[in-house]
């Protein structure tokens, strides 16, 4: 192609080069970059396995895979089996909240003509935009009115009203697009409206779910923040607050350390590499139209 | 009064619409409104520990923006988060756009280094934090050991105990965690943008800089407005790497404090005097959202201006 428009052979093959050395030199900055990247990374797991004065004398050895002390120690003398649970739990009901309020609302937005679907989108959109982050001290007063400080529950209703917004969009955004006949035809049967939306509707808006649940879990699996303002107890800590106290308690031990991060950082790890595309879909999901 | 079946019908129906949007708005109205609109009420009055006092009108802006204990520290720490939105600005964007360009060709390995550059984006940043913490270790830590492996004794340094580094090694540590995220959405700018236009460029010859600068980056200015706007947010909310990696009082001597760090100390106290002053904690966090929401939105609409349609 570049040689059929090229005015000489000459400028054609210098040309050429010159397009090979550009695809040369971006190979090496994408190799260089994707080694920052994951170096860290491995240099984590590698140390766990290693005792803190091999760490400090050989920092960057490949070690004996067998030996798995430090994680035999994390898992059994420390609490963060304890505060991996908490994670889940709290991850896990919060998605399922947002996924239900979101859809109900969804729902009605984007399947009834209302005079007041404008002012629930409106509504909803001043959630997406407003950092709540930023009015943490009424909602840490509120929470404790309520007598859910301390306590799971906090994160969770926190989590669930941050989610909620987007999900109300994506919801409303799919269950729009589907055609009237579906429903149409159910009704004609006799079928009852909340008939129509579970047995008809809903299994037809599986993939915005997805894309919902995954753009709010990696957040809240990974959210710092609230835990740190509301919850003392340590039996109620997930992961990432955990985290603050294991490694102030072993600050000298570097394996225990590493074993720690490692698995903390394991399961969201794995599960992206397993499944990259729809992470990076869900993630980039509002900021990419 | 006999109901009709047809009201009856829409009394059913109505009241299963209901059903569905009451309890989610409820819930919003609960924990989103009341406490953002509190938190504005909040600032203006006296806090006594977790009880609230006397009307006090706009003392505790006043003391948050000028005061003489307040005042210089809100600002040094104002100061910190201009510094990291510029830096990261030109290194986390500007980075993620470079290398965007370079897996828009889609050269070898393409797919392998999609993924390699958004495995610090899951992550959470307290793994990162505590990482590079002990990456960064005077003694033990990985880059000055890699430094003594190569001769460079000279270069190695107490990067987060030194007032000249420590707030460039927070930028640079949050620079590894986010810079997959402004990589893969330029990359999907730019994948939007119709082939014919790059191919036709390339038929005239352009250069590869002239192209990536006279049509790829005007072609992506959509993605721009929005990755600047979402930096913009989250180098004013700027928390975690700071607290995790340099402590609560944005060590060594407040060169690394951020507003995140000011408002946590203010409203739920230093580890070492237990202090809450909700008042003041909530006269900054008014001052930093009206600054973020009037900042940003002009922001967006003047890069909105240069965006082009096609």
């Amino acid at each position: 192609m570049t040689i059929a428009f090229a005015p000489s052979a000459v400028s054609a093959q210098s040309d050429t080069s010159r397009s090979i050395s550009f695809a040369f030199l971006a190979q090496i900055i994408l190799i260089l970059n994707s080694f920052i990247m994951l170096y860290p990374v491995v240099v984590m797991v590698f140390s766990a396995f290693k005792s803190t004065g091999e760490i400090f004398e050989h920092p960057f050895a490949i070690p004996d895979f067998t030996q798995v002390q430090n994680f035999a120690r994390v898992l059994g003398e420390t609490s963060m089996p304890t505060y991996f649970l908490n994670s889940i739990v709290v991850t896990g009901a919060s998605i399922l909240l947002i996924l239900v309020l979101g859809t109900m609302a969804g729902y009605a937005v984007a399947r009834y003509e209302s005079r007041t679907n404008t002012f629930i989108l409106l509504f909803f959109l001043a959630g997406l935009m407003l950092p709540l982050k930023l009015a943490v001290i009424p909602l840490f007063i509120l929470l404790r009115d309520l007598g859910l400080l301390d306590s799971r529950w906090s994160l969770i209703v926190t989590y669930t009203a941050i989610g909620l917004p987007s999900a109300v969009f994506i919801m409303a955004g799919f269950l729009r697009s589907l055609p009237s006949e579906l429903e149409d035809a159910a009704r004609i049967d006799g079928a009852s409206e909340p008939r129509i939306m579970w047995s008809v509707m809903l299994p037809l808006a599986r993939p915005p779910m997805a894309i919902a649940a995954i753009q709010n879990a990696v957040p809240i699996w990974n959210d710092f923040f609230f835990p740190l303002v509301f919850i003392q107890t340590d039996s109620a800590k997930t992961l990432p607050q955990g985290l603050t106290s294991f490694m102030g308690e072993y600050t000298t031990d570097w394996g225990m350390l590493f074993a720690g991060l490692t698995i903390a950082a394991a399961p969201i790890t794995l599960l992206y590499i397993a499944l990259s595309r729809q992470f990076i879909q869900g993630m980039t999901a509002g900021a990419v139209k | 009064m006999p109901v009709s079946p047809k009201q009856a019908r829409t009394l059913k129906h109505r009241s299963w619409v209901a059903f569905l949007v009451v309890p989610p708005i409820v819930f919003m109205s609960l924990f989103v409104v009341y406490p953002i609109l509190s938190a504005f009420a909040y600032a203006f009055y006296e806090w006594r520990g977790l009880a609230r006092g006397e009307f006090v009108g706009l003392a505790n802006f006043k003391e948050v923006l000028f005061g003489a204990t307040m005042g210089p520290v809100v600002w040094n720490a104002f100061l910190h988060n201009v510094y990291a939105l510029i830096a990261l600005m030109i290194i986390q964007n500007g980075g993620g756009f470079l290398l965007a360009w370079l897996l828009y060709k889609e050269p070898f390995g393409f797919r392998f280094h999609r993924v390699a550059v958004f495995v610090p984006v899951v992550l959470s940043t307290i793994i990162v934090g505590f990482l590079w913490k002990l990456f960064l270790n005077p003694n033990f830590g990985l880059v000055n050991q890699a430094l003594y492996s190569v001769g460079l004794d000279a270069l190695a340094k107490p990067w987060l105990g030194d007032a000249s580094t420590a707030l460039g090694a927070l930028i640079l540590a949050n620079a590894w965690h986010f810079v997959g995220f402004p990589t893969l959405v330029y990359l999907a700018g730019m994948q939007r943008i119709p082939s014919e236009i790059i191919e036709a460029a390339r038929l005239d010859g352009t250069s590869e800089w002239q192209l990536l600068k006279n049509v790829v980056w005007p072609l992506v200015a959509p993605s721009t407005t929005i990755l600047f706007t979402l930096l913009f947010i989250g180098a004013f909310n700027w928390f975690e790497i700071p607290y995790v990696m340099v402590g609560l009082d944005g060590s060594p001597y407040g060169t690394t404090d951020v507003l995140g760090l000011v408002f946590y100390r203010t409203a739920f106290g230093n580890q070492s005097a237990s202090i809450q002053n909700f008042g003041q904690g909530s006269a900054l966090a008014t001052v930093l959202f009206l600054f973020i929401v009037v900042f940003a939105s002009m922001l967006t609409l003047w890069l909105r201006r240069r965006e082009i349609q096609f």
